[in-house]
This record gives C-alpha cells, sequence and structure tokens, in this order.
C-alpha cells in the first residue's frame, strides 16, 4: 500500500519536525543572544518526558502534563541561567553573607569570614567566558541525564497519548496517525505565538537587538541580562513542553537527550543562530530528512541527515537566515 | 564645585594587558559641545566605549553631573542619562527603523529637557519618516547615520557621545549631520564629539581636547585652535 506508506512518512516528518521546532526554537534564540550553544537543551527534553511520565502515571491530564512539565523545565532553565551560566553578585553575596552569619561569626572564624566576603565581592563567575559557559552546560546536561538514571531507571518509560487520540482517523480509505497531527497543530500554534511575541512586541524587538548587537543593546539601556533569563526561561519551557508531547512518540529513555541535541544543533546550523524563521524551516528540513532517510536509506540516515549541514557550513556558514556571524 | 555635564579624571583604560588609555582627564560644561580629536588609534574611540562602560577603567573617576558612574553597566550608564552615537553606526539591522527607535526610548531623566519621541526624532530626520517600516541594514550610510543620531536621542540622553558621525558619508550628508549637531547644541544638550573632521569640528566646538597615544595633549578652548595653526600641525598633521 504505497499511499500508505508516504502518507504514514510524511506526518511523521512533520510531526517530528514540530518537536524539533518545539526543541530548537529555544535552543537557537539563547545560541543567537548569549553566542553560546545550550549543550543542556536535549537534557531539558528529557527531562519534560520523564516528568510528563511521572504525572501522567498519576493520573494526570496530558495537557496539564505537558505545561507542568515544561514550567517545571523552564524553572530549571532560570536557576541554570541565574546561578551557573551567569551568577548574578548580587545573589551570591545574599547566599555568602547568610553562610557567614549563620556559619562562619558563631564559629569564630573572624579573619575566614573577611576573606570569604572579599572573595564574593570580587566574584566574577564566567561572565565574558564563553568557552567556560559551554562546558558549564554540558556538565549541567551530565548531571541531568545523571538524575534522570537516578530516579527513572534505564528502562525506556512509554507516556500514553491522550485517550481521544489514540485511534487513527479514517479518511478516504486511509488512515491517519491522530496524535502526530495533534502535536504538529500544537507546535504550529507554539511557532505562532513564539512569532507574535518576537515580531510584535517591545521585548521581541529588544531580542533581535540583542541577537544583531549585543554590546550596543546594552549601551541603549537595553536590560539584556534580563532577556537571557527570559530566553532561557522561554527555551526551557518549550523543550520541556515539546518532551512531554514527544514521550508518545519517542518514549522517554536514557540517552533521548543525546539523540535530540545534535538534531538541534543541525536545525541551528541550517536556519541560523538567533532566527525564528530558520528554526522553523530548520526544523521541517530535519524532521524530512531523518524520517525518510530511516525509511529509505537506513544506512545512510546519518549521512542524508549531516551532509546538507556540511554544504550549508560550507557555502552558508550563517544559515540559510542567520543573523549572526557565529 | 560647579558640576560639569561629564566630568573624566585619572582614566586608565586596557585592552587586556596593552595599556591604552593614560590618565585621560577631560570635562564637558553643560550645554557645551566638546570636540574630541586626535590621530588614528590615538585612543579616542577607546575613551567613549570607558565612558559608556563597554569598557571598564582600571583607575579614574567619570561622573555625570556629579554622579560617579565608572563600573557601571552599560545598560545602566545609558539609563543614567549617557547615549552614544557609535562609530560604524552599529544599527540593529534586522530591525526596521520603528524598531531600532522604540528598543531605545528611555524615560526622561530629572533635570532633562522635553522628552524625545518618534515625532520628533523624525521631525529632525524626515527622510526616516518615509523609512519607517524599512530594515535598518537596508538604509544608505547617510540614513543609518540619522537613525544611529536618532536612537540615541530616543534614549533622551543628558550628554550624547557622538563617535565620527561623519565617517564615510558624501560631503552634502556631513554638512546635513554638522547642522544636526549644531541644533541639538542650541537645544541645550551637552555633547562630547569625536571627529577626523577637524574643520566640522572646529565650527561646533566650544571646547578642544586632543588626545595623542592615549594621553591628553592639549585641552583648551576652541577659539585657541582656531588662532594657533601650529597645535593642530603638532598634534593631529600627517607629517
Amino acid at each position: 500500500m504505497q499511499g500508505q506508506f508516504w502518507i504514514i512518512q510524511t506526518l511523521n516528518s512533520v510531526a517530528f519536525g514540530g518537536l524539533l521546532f518545539m526543541l530548537s526554537s529555544g535552543f537557537s534564540l539563547i545560541f543567537g543572544l548569549m553566542r553560546i550553544p545550550n549543550l543542556a537543551h536535549g537534557g531539558f527534553f528529557m527531562l519534560g518526558a520523564y516528568l510528563g511520565y511521572s504525572l501522567l502515571i498519576r493520573g494526570v491530564n496530558f495537557w496539564v502534563a505537558a505545561l507542568l512539565g515544561g514550567l517545571a523545565v523552564g524553572l530549571l532553565g532560570v536557576v541554570i541561567e541565574r546561578f551557573i551560566i551567569h551568577p548574578s553578585n548580587r545573589i551570591l553575596l545574599a547566599i555568602g553573607s547568610f553562610l557567614d552569619a549563620v556559619i562562619f561569626r558563631p564559629l569564630g572564624l573572624r579573619a575566614f569570614s573577611g576573606a570569604w566576603r572579599g572573595m564574593i565581592a570580587r566574584f566574577r563567575g564566567l561572565a565574558g567566558n564563553e568557552q567556560g559557559q559551554v562546558l558549564m552546560t554540558l556538565g549541567v546536561s551530565f548531571i541531568v541525564a545523571d538524575v534522570c538514571l537516578l530516579i527513572w531507571t534505564g528502562d525506556p518509560m512509554t507516556l500514553p497519548a491522550p485517550p481521544a487520540l489514540r485511534r487513527p482517523l479514517f479518511i478516504g480509505g486511509y488512515s491517519f496517525p491522530t496524535y502526530r497531527l495533534v502535536v504538529l497543530g500544537v507546535a504550529l500554534v507554539a511557532a505562532a505565538c513564539l512569532y507574535l511575541l518576537m515580531e510584535r512586541t517591545r521585548l521581541g524587538a529588544m531580542i533581535r537587538a540583542g541577537v544583531d548587537d549585543r554590546e550596543m543593546a546594552r549601551g541603549c539601556g537595553i536590560p539584556v541580562s534580563r532577556l537571557f533569563t527570559i530566553v532561557f526561561l522561554l527555551g526551557a519551557t518549550l523543550a520541556g513542553i515539546g518532551g512531554v508531547l514527544g514521550g508518545p512518540i519517542l518514549n522517554a529513555y536514557p540517552g533521548l537527550d543525546t539523540d535530540m541535541l545534535p538534531l538541534a544543533l543541525i536545525v541551528v546550523i541550517l536556519g541560523g543562530a538567533g532566527s525564528l524563521l530558520g528554526a522553523f524551516v530548520g526544523s521541517f528540513v530535519v524532521g524530512f530528512l531523518y524520517n525518510f532517510g530511516i525509511a529509505l536509506v537506513p544506512d545512510l540516515a546519518y549521512f542524508v541527515l549531516f551532509l546538507p549541514m556540511v554544504l550549508v557550513l560550507m557555502f552558508l556558514p550563517q544559515g540559510l537566515f542567520g543573523r549572526v556571524q557565529l | 564645585m560647579a558640576t560639569e555635564a561629564l566630568a573624566l579624571s585619572g582614566i586608565d583604560s586596557y585592552y587586556g594587558d596593552s595599556h591604552v588609555l593614560h590618565e585621560i582627564g577631560f570635562t564637558l560644561q553643560p550645554g557645551h559641545l566638546l570636540g574630541l580629536l586626535g590621530r588614528n588609534g590615538a585612543g579616542k574611540t577607546t575613551c567613549m566605549n570607558t565612558i559608556m562602560g563597554f569598557l571598564k577603567p582600571r583607575n579614574g573617576a567619570i561622573a555625570l553631573f556629579g554622579e560617579p558612574v565608572a563600573g557601571l553597566t552599560p545598560e545602566n550608564i545609558a539609563r543614567k542619562g549617557i547615549c552614544l552615537v557609535p562609530q560604524g553606526r552599529r544599527m540593529f539591522r534586522t530591525l526596521t527603523v520603528q524598531e531600532n527607535l522604540m528598543v531605545a526610548a528611555l524615560p526622561v531623566k530629572q533635570g532633562g529637557r522635553r522628552g524625545w519621541s518618534f515625532e520628533r526624532v523624525f521631525e529632525i530626520f524626515p527622510r526616516l519618516k518615509e523609512r519607517t517600516a524599512q530594515v535598518a541594514g537596508s538604509l544608505s550610510g547617510g540614513e543609518q547615520q540619522m537613525l544611529a543620531i536618532g536612537r540615541a536621542l530616543m534614549g533622551n540622553p543628558r550628554v550624547l557621545l557622538m563617535d565620527e558621525p561623519s565617517e564615510g558619508l558624501a560631503p552634502q550628508i556631513v554638512a546635513e549631520v554638522g547642522r544636526t549637531i549644531a541644533q541639538l547644541k542650541a537645544e541645550g544638550l551637552s555633547i562630547v564629539l569625536v571627529e577626523q573632521n577637524i574643520k566640522l569640528t572646529l565650527d561646533l566646538a566650544d571646547d578642544i581636547v586632543i588626545i595623542n597615544t592615549g594621553r591628553v595633549a592639549f585641552s583648551g578652548r576652541a577659539d585657541q585652535i582656531k588662532i594657533d595653526d601650529a597645535i593642530v600641525a603638532q598634534h593631529l598633521g600627517v607629517f
């Protein structure tokens, strides 16, 4: 049944493209604004899937689980951005003073207390050290992976799709997997919301200004460090929601993070860092290449996937819609 | 102590280990225009970047109407009231003209004058009004310069820094930019103008500071220089 094969593969491709968009839109915005690939992004996706699983087996409604899972991962993203990638001196000073007041002073360690406060006041963290920041996100991804292994064990977990969407649609003698159509729909809604946010609001214009020229944006009074946090929140939340949505299709398993991250990287290299349109087009291109590659030429699937990336890197290093020269 | 609009004293700035600015000091009186001259590589742009906070000075003080601003982040310095028209214009290329102005809008500071708005910027630069929806990267050089000035004005500056606004522009556009600067000065804005174009600077400036290899080589009134060609020849001449 040739027609059915093409329909299924096409639907798989666009649904997977939708999931990839949930994953890579935030990844691309973070990359464009902060100039670093967030290597923990695959971990965010996987953590979303696992959190979704735990919520679903406790009887939580699927869409509520997707939202809660996304928000939890989003909050984790904020914590990672604020405390690890761009630790703010004010927060550290507060923590430092607290430790000082409850531990060092009561113990009579006056000299140590003074040195401690001086150290915190001079602390600059990873500010301006982009290699350090990338390595830090890599470290976070390892920690996330190990914690997931600890909590959810190494067995793959299948997330149940919403009952109403499990049965395929039959139209004109062909069957369509309903859930995949809905995933695509959700991704398109997310894309529309992101588009409105980025292109129609002052916040979005500020983020784009930061992508274009970060230093000059700061010189215009744009609070770029707050934008970092917002973009991280946005990106991690979308990845987390994507993880829950992807769960019924991909399952949650150890290694889901490292399976997804390279795909997000390819999307961003194809589409260009910091470009929403690029992430959108790139996601669906990769979705098709990945699915049809596996279905038609399984031995060459990764070749089919990475060849366009190599070509783009060679001839269009900024990506198809790129804003930033990386 | 009279409050100068901007006062630098003993500013030392480094790029990594290389010492670029050596104890730079000058003052800008309110409503005055200070011309900052010097050869290529003398440290003029470094000086602007240091005032704006892009580069943190290792030593020295910068005061905006008496308030210390050295060491603050660029966004806080902008919010205090120093705005920059940067060298090379540095538009937000992918944003439209309107968006470029919108993202740079900051509230009027205390002691500030009539606030800047889209309408007032378009009043000065009618050409930008015809291009509000156009992407900044597609503007001509002159239009980009106007937008860079308009963007800085949207921040409602108390002190405006202009880094080579005539660079790479056709002579008639340079004259237009010159007229705009004169108009801003006439409105009472305090301005630091960095220029290679000596004539344009001497026409507009009240005071002149000349920087040579990162040190202040001359500091005085603009009329002094107009009379004494030797100063220009000594500090700015190519030979």
